[in-house]
């Protein structure tokens, strides 16, 4: 995005929005019958009814993350990553193509594999938030875990916690998966430095252990 | 990303409330797959954020003899798992099936993937959804189309429709539930995509403050339906080209058709050629591929995507193929 | 004299085994911490204005806007008025703020006015080149073409290249750097250059070099474009010094990844080869050009492996070096290789094609030409007929492999490659601590090779301890130091180090314990944990009682390993691959059915992870060969495709199934390690693009073999004009 700067659309007004709110108020045209406070949490009527607006600038919020509850001062356009690798220090989920793309972001929310690049962190509270770190129980990994391991489905390694709890995700909702499941399943995720027939022969191998293999 | 001030109503009437009268004032946040990357790159940057997520309003799959009904928030994980969409609404599921991320397919909603925006890179790289530079100067005809439109690139938008469900609901002649501050109003899924004049406009008919709420099916008793898309990859990959289409039979001959094309045009294309040419006869490899001939013939080349309509034929007569098989 | 060479087949436990690699489950758990994971305490986070045109003159900055913000700690110029940018994406100014957003909205504000120049982003048609940015280089000859041509009894001519690439290393570049005190500089940088790029920091800050600290415990990809401290690296070291020394992280976006850090040069050549009816190649013409960025790029030696006074007789080739506004290239593993096999062995492919001969035994029928190898890759193409199923598969070309049908079309191809490697110098410390732990220390570094397992394995297999009782340092510039990592010369190097590391830290613990067994140094072996007398094994005493005997003081002894070593390590090595795809002829997409390499590397140290590597090298063909170009916009100057979903990579099901075979044994495992990094990754395109060709009777010229290309070439088939002339 910072290449971007001198894109001939560049919106109007936006360095005064990040300054003070009562710019950002000046220059919305959003005509909100609430006074100003600074940032935090207000109360508006919307259709008559009562809705909290958050921010702009920073709010306290807490995220159950691994089973604890963990509080933090994010703004509204903290993603959930980048609330987890830069406020709450746990990094297995990584930065790579920032746009939904990779994977290599991938965590659980509510038990399903999402993009934490694209999922705000105020958005996610209230949701059960795995990271890669959670799978390993009591110093012993995960049957996946060790199967990456076992079948060496890593290089640099930068894309393997996404892919652990992709192949996580697959085989908790396919334990024994074909073809066409794993394309499905896989199909969120890449690597560059090529780790990919690993991969899918550690998910052949808990495939192999869970009985059944295809 | 700009800073901007995040609500999360619970009812349709907050929602739509808490929009802008302009675009660009406020934008709708559901599954964000889309939406938080458009921000990022500054290609949006609202002042406020709706969160549709905790409208239950807008969640559920129903199905009755008068058809489907999806709301808004129904995530293409949802669509994929239900064994009733896959075998009466083949066009939907082949189209979900083609997004091969499962975080996607998560996050992502129906209603999102009417609304996301184009994948032109010239508009993401900030120069507008006409993909102009600095003099006004349009940079598509003479840049890199290779993704760029083969139907209705006479205008100022040459952007594909990025829509995956987009050529399906055109083909099941679905219809668009949206609601505004002055109630709800229905638009058929053919209607929905426009193509913009200008740069502050949007490529589908919705006012800056509605929001999408249901899709609504007609019931597809009897209709063979498919979708084919072309895509390099299977890994998430943007199709090249896509066709969906509908078919009613009587015994082995079509008695009406529905095609549309999808990823070929700023909107999805109903082809009515492709349908009259299939419309009477039997579905063989040959009447698949005259179709397919008939559904291009209009098509347009721009200066490096001419293979586009190769594909776009091709997508067409499997498609076909796959509906009748 | 100590006696270092590797151990006897029969005696090795750990050497060329199949071992896990060590480091795997921090990796699988998220506990491998990189750069980019460094969270350091009040750390603050720089973000880097690019500049937005290709060609241009900056006129003014005015940073003033940037410089108010709130929780804005330093805006600082990279480049100032007057400076002429020659590259979208090159580093304007920086500006550091205490959280990351609160950095981009500052270099968002900064306001720069440029005077835009014309600029050149693209070389594929030469003759839209202007001449001003043309270099022709010295024309290479050998022989008489001319009359070797015209003596020849078949030519072909065709048209052969390669689209420019990125690394897009998945972790991008960057580094945490911070002053510990008013002359003492601590980064966290992601390197493939553990023992170096600490001395250019300290140049560039002007502190002597043993003031700066580097640690790195885990690199996410380098593939080449790693070595140097860069400028974001010495411009961290600064403003970290403006924000009274606290930690400042800068990591590229990821569109900058993709723009500046790094790219392999394109490379394009109309070339005319001329063969006996026979088979054998007599003479070989080619025009080249290729373009690196506005330096240009080097003059690759065409034709690939084949330019020897050994190799084919009559040559002559030229070649253009094309400067262009776009960001200088880097070496992408194995520099030159890949574009010089897709070129050489595509238009080889053609000339078999032309005599209607199986592209295998026209190989082998010219196998004398590939000397010194020769031999080798007479080897491995027997090993990849079988593999393959080569006799029962291959088709004369656009005939339709065994299962074709009317519209999707199965070929074979087959490329062969080169690499030296070879082992760069490298020292480590071997310790034998009197509680019988042992460990190493070296300043190299893992970029995924399994480096951090090799190392384990040498000393372990040398001590006769099980793997988890070593302990292997790695990752910080305070070690000795080692070669950086590249041009496959890491292995080959870092074993050589800790295997004499090793043998003359035993030998030291021998010395200590011989007099207890009675007998004389050298007649004591460790094996199994256990010091024993080789004539007499039941004499022994078990490692921890062994290193008792060291009282207070461990054993630390330096291995080396010299660069060029031929003791321990040698250079050169072949591979052979073949690929088996499917093409659809109507959407001209291509699919990898079966993908088949032979490799040898000398020595192989760890079977599993040199598979990997293969594996790895394989699967970044498959991407380079049908699916991933920089692309870049002739009127806006600017990179198409700086993110992922543009910028394509292959999936973990778009890589058909895959078989590696390593050649080892007699003939290869006595040459030692020699390193496997970049060899497997230079025949792809060549493999791939000869199987497409294969199955649809028609060379497409250029990779990557994208739909509208095939097609393309489709078309030109139907209308009669082959790319191949005879």
């Amino acid at each position: 995005m910072s290449s971007h700067d001198q894109k001939p659309t560049q919106p109007e007004s936006e360095q005064d929005l990040a300054v003070s709110r009562r710019s950002f108020l000046k220059g919305s045209g959003l005509a909100l019958s609430v006074p100003l406070v600074a940032g935090g949490v207000r109360t508006v009527k919307a259709a008559g009814q009562d809705v909290k607006v958050h921010g702009p600038n920073k709010v306290s919020i807490t995220l159950d993350i691994n089973g604890k509850k963990q509080a933090a001062q994010v703004e509204p356009r903290y993603t959930l990553l980048d609330t987890l690798r830069n406020d709450l220090d746990t990094t297995g989920a990584k930065r790579v193509c920032d746009r939904g793309t990779c994977g290599a972001c991938s965590v659980m929310m509510d038990g399903k594999l999402v993009y934490s690049c694209s999922v705000l962190a105020i958005e996610a509270q209230g949701k059960k938030i795995s990271t890669v770190e959670s799978l390993a129980q009591n110093g012993q990994l995960s049957p996946v875990q060790q199967a990456i391991v076992d079948n060496d489905g890593q290089q640099c390694g930068f894309c393997t916690p996404g892919f652990t709890l992709a192949c996580t995700a697959l085989l908790n909702k396919h334990p024994n998966p074909n073809d066409e499941q794993m394309r499905l399943g896989l199909g969120g995720n890449l690597c560059r430095c090529g780790t990919y027939v690993g991969l899918r022969e550690a998910v052949k191998q808990v495939a192999a252990q869970k009985g059944g293999r295809r | 990303m700009q800073k901007f001030e995040y609500a999360s109503p619970t009812t349709i009437q907050q929602a739509v409330a808490l929009l802008g009268k302009q675009w660009g004032e406020a934008e709708v946040l559901a599954g964000g797959t889309d939406l938080l990357s458009l921000m990022k790159d500054y290609v949006a940057s609202p002042k406020r954020l709706v969160n549709i997520k905790d409208i239950k309003e807008l969640k559920g799959i129903t199905t009755s003899a008068n058809g489907l009904r999806l709301g808004a928030l129904v995530t293409f994980e949802e669509i994929l798992d239900n064994a009733a969409l896959k075998k009466n609404y083949s066009a939907i599921w082949q189209a979900v099936s083609g997004v091969t991320s499962p975080q996607i397919r998560n996050m992502g909603t129906v209603g999102g993937d009417l609304c996301q925006r184009p994948r032109c890179w010239y508009y993401r790289a900030g120069y507008g959804l006409l993909a102009k530079d600095e003099a006004g100067k349009a940079l598509v005809p003479d840049g890199d189309n290779r993704y760029h439109a083969i139907f209705h690139n006479e205008g100022e938008a040459k952007f594909v429709s990025p829509s995956s469900l987009a050529p399906a609901l055109v083909s099941l002649m679905a219809k668009i539930k949206v609601a505004g501050p002055n109630g709800a109003r229905e638009i058929a899924a053919d209607k929905f995509f426009v193509a913009p004049k200008s740069n502050d406009e949007r490529e589908y008919a919705l006012a800056p403050n509605e929001i999408v709420t249901d899709i609504l099916i007609p019931s597809a008793s009897g209709v063979k339906s498919a979708t084919y898309e072309v895509r390099q990859r299977e890994v998430l990959d943007w199709p090249l080209a896509t066709a969906s289409v509908a078919l009613k039979m009587d015994g082995k001959t079509v008695k009406s058709a529905k095609i549309a094309l999808g990823h070929v045009a700023p909107m999805p294309i109903d082809s009515e050629a492709a349908a009259k040419a299939l419309v009477g006869k039997t579905v063989t490899e040959e009447t698949a591929e005259a179709a397919g001939v008939a559904a291009v013939a209009s098509a347009k080349a721009l200066s490096r995507n001419g293979y586009k309509i190769q594909l776009a034929k091709v997508a067409v007569k499997r498609a076909i193929l796959q509906a009748a098989a | 004299m100590a006696e270092y060479k590797w151990p006897e087949p029969e005696k090795r436990k750990y050497i060329g085994k199949r071992i896990s690699r060590v480091d795997g489950p921090l990796k699988v758990s998220g506990k491998a911490k990189y750069a980019y994971d460094v969270n350091r305490p009040g750390m603050l986070h720089g973000k880097i204005l690019h500049a937005p045109f290709a060609n241009a003159k900056i006129v003014s900055i005015d940073t003033s806007a940037a410089e108010k913000m709130p929780g804005v700690r330093v805006v600082k110029l990279v480049q100032g008025p007057g400076t002429n940018i020659q590259w979208a994406g090159d580093e304007i100014a920086i500006a550091v703020a205490t959280d990351e957003q609160t950095a981009v909205d500052a270099i968002r504000a900064i306001k720069v006015e440029y005077e835009r120049l014309p600029h050149v982003v693209n070389d594929e048609k030469l003759e839209a080149v202007p001449t001003t940015n043309k270099r022709s280089t010295n024309e290479f000859v050998q022989g008489e073409p001319d009359k070797a041509f015209a003596e020849a009894d078949v030519t072909v001519e065709g048209f052969y290249g390669n689209a420019i690439i990125t690394h897009c290393c998945l972790e991008s570049h960057g580094q945490v750097v911070e002053w510990t005190d008013a002359n003492n500089v601590l980064i966290h940088p992601s390197t493939q250059a553990v023992s170096t790029i600490s001395n250019d920091l300290a140049k560039a800050l002007e502190i002597p070099a043993g003031n700066v600290e580097l640690k790195m415990d885990f690199i996410g990809g380098g593939f080449g474009s790693k070595f140097a401290i860069d400028r974001w690296g010495t411009e961290c070291g600064k403003v970290s010094k403006m924000a009274e020394g606290k930690p400042v992280k800068i990591m590229l976006e990821r569109d900058a990844e993709l723009m500046i850090a790094g790219s392999r040069p394109s490379m394009y050549a109309k070339v005319k080869v001329g063969a006996k009816k026979d088979g054998t190649i007599t003479a070989w013409q080619s025009e080249g050009w290729g373009t690196g960025g506005v330096a240009g790029t080097g003059a690759p030696q065409l034709p690939y492996m084949l330019r020897a006074a050994s190799g084919i007789p009559h040559i002559k080739a030229n070649f253009s070096s094309v400067s262009t506004n776009t960001a200088p290239s880097r070496a992408w593993r194995a520099p030159a290789h890949p574009q010089m096999a897709v070129i050489t062995l595509g238009a080889l492919d053609d000339l078999a094609a032309a005599l209607k001969m199986d592209p295998i035994e026209f190989l082998k029928k010219n196998i004398n030409l590939f000397a010194p190898r020769a031999e080798v890759y007479s080897q491995e193409l027997d090993k990849a007929l079988e593999l393959s199923n080569w006799k029962a598969n291959w088709r004369p070309r656009g005939e339709g492999a065994p299962g074709s049908t009317k519209t999707v079309k199965r070929g074979l191809g087959v490329s062969m490659h080169t690499w030296g490697g070879g082992g760069h110098a490298s020292n480590c410390d071997v310790t034998i601590h009197p509680d019988g732990s042992v460990d190493l220390k070296s300043g190299t570094q893992d970029l995924g090779v399994g480096v951090i397992t090799v190392l384990n394995i040498v000393v372990a297999e040398t001590m006769g301890l099980p793997m988890e009782a070593v302990k292997i340092f790695i990752g910080s510039n305070r070690y000795p130091a080692s070669g950086s990592s590249g041009g496959s010369t890491t292995v080959g190097g870092i074993s050589g180090s800790s295997r004499r590391g090793s043998v003359d830290a035993l030998n030291q613990l021998f010395a200590k314990v011989a007099p207890t067994l009675g007998v004389k140094p050298e007649e004591l072996e460790a094996v199994d944990g256990k010091i024993r007398v080789i004539a007499n094994p039941s004499k022994s005493m078990t490692w921890k009682e062994a290193c008792a005997k060291l009282g207070s003081q461990p054993i630390t002894v330096r291995g080396v390993n010299k660069a060029g070593d031929r003791e321990l390590s040698s250079s050169g090595v072949g591979g052979v691959q073949i690929a088996d795809v499917s093409v659809d002829t109507e959407t001209g997409i291509v699919k990898m059915n079966n993908f088949y390499a032979i490799q040898d590397c000398g020595l192989v140290m760890d079977l599993k992870t040199a598979e990997s590597q293969v594996f790895g090298a394989m699967i970044m063909g498959v991407t380079y060969s049908l699916y991933e170009e920089r692309i870049m916009d002739n009127a806006t100057g600017r990179v198409l495709n700086p993110n992922m979903e543009f910028y394509k990579l292959a999936g973990a099901m778009d890589i058909g199934q895959m078989k590696v075979h390593m050649m080892t044994g007699k003939g290869f495992d006595e040459r030692g390690p020699v390193g496997l990094g970049e060899p497997p990754t230079n025949s792809p395109g060549a493999a791939i693009s000869n199987a497409v060709a294969n199955a649809i009777g028609v060379r497409v010229s250029t990779i990557p073999l994208t739909p509208d290309k095939v097609l393309a070439a489709l078309a030109s088939k139907k209308g009669g004009q082959s790319n191949a002339k005879i």
